[in-house]
This record gives C-alpha cells, structure tokens and sequence, in this order.
C-alpha cells in the first residue's frame, strides 16, 4: 500500500493535509452528531471510516461538502482553505467530490451525458446553453467509461442501470472533475460480491492520485482495501490504525459486540 | 459551418426538420387560403370568426411552450403563467389604447377614455413611450420577464421547490389580479382594456389584419419551438433535466441551480409575454380576469395531456383542450369544468407522459412487434 501505513497522518505538516477536521461539533436538537471532531487525512491517502450507527460519519461528509455548518469548529482543505465558510458550490469546484450513499445518477439522462455533465468546464447559465463538446472532451469521457467498465452502456439513460451500474457511474462523475479529495459515502452498500470485488479494484486504482475517503459498514471490503481505518462512535474518534489494529481494539469490540 | 449553424441545423433530426417545415407552412398558408380564396358559401370555405379563434388557440400553444420549458423541462410547476401572459398582454392593450387617439368616446387626444372617465387630468408616467410600437414590444418581453427574474431569484435562491413553488406562483398571480381590478392603478380596473382601433394603422377588426395577426402568430410559434429546442438540447438543458431528477447533485457538481432554473423561468415567462401579446389584438380585449388563478392551472392542464418534457406535446395539448373547450362550452356549457377535471384526472392516472408519451409507447410497441415477428422463432431456439 502506498504510504497509507507508513505515516501516520497526524505528524503530517501542514502543506501535506489534504483535509484537517479541528475540534468539528455538530448538534441537532441537543444531540451531538459530531463532537469535538479532529481528525487529519494527508494528500494521496487512501482512508476507510467505520463506526456503527449513528456515529456521525454521514455528517462528517455533509460538514466537509458544506451541506452542514458545524457549531463550533474548522475544516480545513488543502493546508489553508476554510472549508466552513464555502457553499457546497464553491467546495465541489475547489476539488471535493462526494459519492452518496444511494446512488444519485440523473436517470433520464444517459451514461454518457451524465459524465459530459460532470467534465469540468464554466458552470454558468450563458456559457453552458452554447457549450459545445469539444473531441478531447469526448475522448476524456470515453476513457472514463472504459475505466468504470460501462462503454457499452454509453447510450442507456442511467435510469436503466443496474444498481452497482449507478454507484460506478456516479464514482466516474467524480472523477471527471479531478477531485484532490474524494469521499465516498458506502460505495458498496448492496452490491452483489463481484460487485463489490470490482469496487475495490477501483477505489484501490484511485489512491496515489486522489485522496480517498471512503465510509463503509462491509468489514470485507475495508479489509480488500487495507487502508488505514479511523473507528467513530458518538461523533468522536475511538480509534485509528490499521484494520487489524483497530479489530482486535477492546474499546471497539465493545462497541461493535457489546450492543 | 461554425458551432452555432451545426448545433441550429441540429435542432431537430431530417425527419422533424421535414415535419417541423410543413406543419409551419400549412398552419401559416391554409387557413387565409381557406377564409380568402375559396367563394362565400363553399363548404370548405374558413368561417370569419374561425380565423381569430385559431390565432387563439396558437397564442394559447405559445403559451404552453413555455410553461413546458419550466415545468417540463426544469421542473418548476408554475401556476401563475397566466400572469406572465396577461403583463405581455397588458403591454400589447397599452399599445392599442394609445393608437385610439381622438376616436374615442371622449375624443381626448391622450388619455384613454377609462381616464378621462375618471377625472384622471394626466397620462400616469408608466403609459409614456407605448405610443411607440417598437416600445411596447420592448416592455412586452421586458416586463413579464423582469418580473419573474426578481421572483424567481427570491424563490429559487431560498431554495423553494415543489409544491410550495406552485403555491406562491398561485398567489402572485391572483395578488396581481386584485391589484389590476382596481381603478386607481390606472389600467382600466375590471374592465380592462378594449376598443381597439388599430395596430399600426392596420383596423384591427379587418379581416386582412386578423390573417395577418394569424400568421405572425404561427411564425412566432415557430420561433419559440426551435428557441425552446435550442435550450433543451443544449448543456444547458441537460443540467435542467439533471436538477429535475437530482437537484443536490448538480448542485455538488459545482453547476448553479439557481442560475439554470431562473434561466429557464425568465425565458418562458418572456415567451409567455409574447404569447399574450399577439392574443390581445387577436380577442380585442385585456381585463384582469386574465389574471385569474383558474387560467394557470388550465395551462398546467394543456402541458399534462399533451405530455410535458416533450415541446411538441405542450402544443399537441394546447389546440386539443381548447377545441374541446370552444366545441363543450357552446354544445354543453354546464359539463366543460366536470370535462376539464376528468381529463386531468384521467391523463393523471393512465397517461402519466400525455399523449406524446402515448405516441412515443405505441411506435415502441409498433417497432417491438415488427422486429418480434421475423426473430421470434430464433429467439425461441435460443
């Protein structure tokens, strides 16, 4: 594994953090979803979060994507920039992409446009009602769909895919844009288990180049990745090493048995 | 040929372009050749009053259009198109009065007679330059569409969707009718604005200026369809679809969904303006019951049977709705409403894509069969 191990990510400096959650809290009604959060993920690392319900991974997500204010605390992307001050906007083009957690493809539209949507390129009204498809455009949108393995599914509205079809198709839209940072909320939540095989090849394809993030329940598939996993419960970090590590953590067996 | 002629010669496929053209010229050239050239008394001979009804029916399908490039396209169910349609109406009324002149009741040289009426001694400010055609038709795109550039920023950037979307867009529209049945706003109260003379020195009742209205009416129809079909078969249309399905998404993919639904509202509320205005001279009269909340929803209904996200359909159901509605009101007044509920219901429930979804499937199906019968016994071996 590139240096996933190796270094540990809190003694990273500065330049070197893709992304620096510090002392995050998040309260609904009086509930603590996220509490006093910190946590520091470093450029071109392949990170698993695991944690059971509830343990405020989805709004650590919604936090950095912008789609949640956190009450008291920072996120900071790429050394500097404040993440808490951006919208959700301004935070995809800055270079974060987010996978949900159901597969949101536009399924009226197909493969292929959804993938000519996501190309990088101006956003605005005017300029996208005269843009044209330029060939290495095209080209770019090709490439990705041999890589996510549906060019001969290019034409089919996304409607019509497959479940697992949607979550790799929605992982391809991320990567048209380039993202530094990719999160990916449980990427292969009801995947048959070739499925799941080949998202892992993927996820795995992706690390070096892209900071990966990736939120997962299937203990299987956090194992295929053999990232460094950091262990959530009650909006807080319990643990973080490796997954054999982290597995045989009495605070996390409790935990995860003890319920 | 540069981008813009390709993505232009592209608008449609070579069979709708064929479609596209002999449907426009046949709609523009038959119905004057039927009203003119055929003798008094011929039983194929176009009726007088048939020729305004139809410019009618082809402003309502205007109309239409543009609601289907909001709602159809964009998914904003606006019920308040109606307003957009009678401000361009207005504009277009406000026109006609000024070219009036000293042939009113009153013989006033300036004011209107529903002023003169009201001891008004001045013309208000915001009746100055509708003497001018080129002004009206400026204000006839310009005001209905400012207006909804300014609602539709305030609702679409506090991201109000949905059912709450439609409900305010009711209460502008009836807001606006209360508003233009008042005297003191200077736009003939209930009665509204009539009497028209003449339009650019063209008798508006004459039977040449009411072909003429007609056909500009086709043309401008056509116009607004391959406008329409410019933006949904642009990026830009399929950022419409994509927020449609999955607004968070797009937002996430760093596009503005603000700016694309406020373009697409903007735009149709412009197109419904025009519409308006080419149905007043058309009718000989503007009042506010125009306005009224009754009129959107019946858009909305026209786009449902029809079958919305499609154009065509929008106009398909515009010109079905309302013969029925002219043919139902005069052979059974009391059943129209009851008619107009069940339909909407109907189509609700068992054409949820309208009848250009209807055609869409029974081609499918037709393609189906014919390409079932020669393979069938192959696929049964395999």
């Amino acid at each position: 594994m590139p240096d996933a191990n190796r270094s540990t990510a809190a003694s990273a400096a500065v330049e070197d953090r893709q992304l620096y959650l510090d002392g995050v809290t998040v309260s609904f009604d009086g509930f603590k979803a996220l509490n006093d959060l910190s946590l520091v993920v470093a450029k071109g690392e392949l990170r698993s979060i695991i944690g059971p319900n509830g343990a405020g991974k989805t709004t650590l997500m919604d936090v950095v994507t912008g789609k949640t204010r956190p009450d008291s605390g920072r996120a900071f992307f790429a050394g500097d920039v404040d993440l808490t001050r951006l919208d959700e906007a301004a935070i995809a083009t800055l270079g974060i992409g987010r996978k949900f957690q159901k597969p949101t493809v536009f399924e009226n539209l197909s493969v292929f446009e959804n993938l000519e949507l996501a190309l990088s390129g101006p956003r605005g009204a005017w300029a996208t009602l005269f843009a044209q498809l330029a060939p290495p455009e095209a080209e770019r949108i090709d490439a990705m769909l041999e890589r996510i393995g549906l060019e001969d599914r290019r034409a089919v509205p996304a409607g019509a895919l497959s479940h697992g079809q949607k979550q790799w198709l929605e992982i391809g839209m991320l990567l048209m844009q380039e993202p530094q940072l990719l999160l990916l909320d449980e990427p292969v939540a009801g995947m048959t288990d070739r499925e799941t095989e080949e998202t892992a090849k993927l996820v795995l394809s992706l690390a070096g180049q892209h900071t990966v993030v990736v939120v997962e329940h299937d203990m299987e598939f956090v194992r295929a990745l053999g990232a460094r996993v950091t262990v959530l419960h009650e909006g807080r970090v319990l643990a973080e090493g490796s997954i054999d590590h982290v597995q045989n953590d009495p605070r996390v067996v409790e935990v995860y048995l003890g319920r | 040929m540069t981008p813009l002629t390709f993505r232009l010669a592209r608008l449609l496929d070579a069979r709708g372009w064929a479609a596209f053209a002999a449907i426009a010229v046949a709609a523009a050239m038959v119905v004057p050749l039927l009203n003119t050239a055929l003798p008094a008394g011929h039983p194929l001979r176009l009726p007088d009053y048939m020729v305004p009804l139809l410019g009618k029916y082809v402003c309502y399908a205007i109309l239409a259009l543009a609601l289907d490039l909001c709602w159809g396209y964009a998914g904003i169910l606006s019920l308040g198109h109606g307003a957009f349609f009678a401000l361009g109406g207005y504009c277009m009324g406000m026109y006609l009065m000024r070219q009036i002149g000293t042939r009113g009741v009153y013989g006033h040289p300036v004011l209107p007679d529903f002023m003169v009426f009201l001891n008004w001694k001045e013309l208000p400010a915001y009746w100055y330059g509708f003497d001018m055609f080129w002004y009206a038709l400026l204000m006839v795109v310009l005001v209905p569409g400012a207006l909804a550039f300014v609602f539709g920023f305030l609702a679409f950037r506090s991201r109000v969707t949905g059912v709450y979307l439609s409900i305010i867009t009711q209460a502008l529209t009836f807001a606006m009718m209360l508003g233009f049945f008042r005297n003191n706003f200077g736009f003939g109260g209930n009665n509204g604005l009539t009497d028209f003379k003449e339009l650019l020195g063209f008798d508006v009742q004459a039977r040449s200026t009411r072909i003429g209205l007609y056909v500009a009416s086709v043309l401008a129809l056509a116009l607004a369809f391959l406008a329409c079909r410019f933006v949904v078969t642009s990026k830009l249309g399929r950022v419409m679809l994509a927020l449609r399905d999955a607004e968070s998404r797009v937002r996430f993919l760093g596009y503005s969904v603000t700016s694309a639904k406020l373009f697409a509202f903007t735009l149709s509320a412009m197109l419904a303006g025009v519409a308006g205005a080419l149905y007043v001279p058309q009718v000989g009269i503007i009042n506010p019951s125009e306005f009224s909340p009754a009129n959107s929803i019946e858009v909305a209904i026209w786009v449902a049977v029809g079958g919305r996200g499609t154009l065509v359909g929008a106009v398909l159901g515009a010109f079905l709705v309302n013969f029925a509605k002219t043919w139902l009101t005069g052979a059974a007044p009391e059943v129209w409403l009851f008619f107009l509920g069940a339909l909407f219901i109907g189509v609700t429930l068992f054409l949820p894509r309208g009848l250009a979804g209807l055609a869409g499937q029974w081609r499918a199906g037709l393609g189906a069969a014919f390409r079932r019968r020669p393979g069938a016994v192959e696929a049964r071996d395999a």
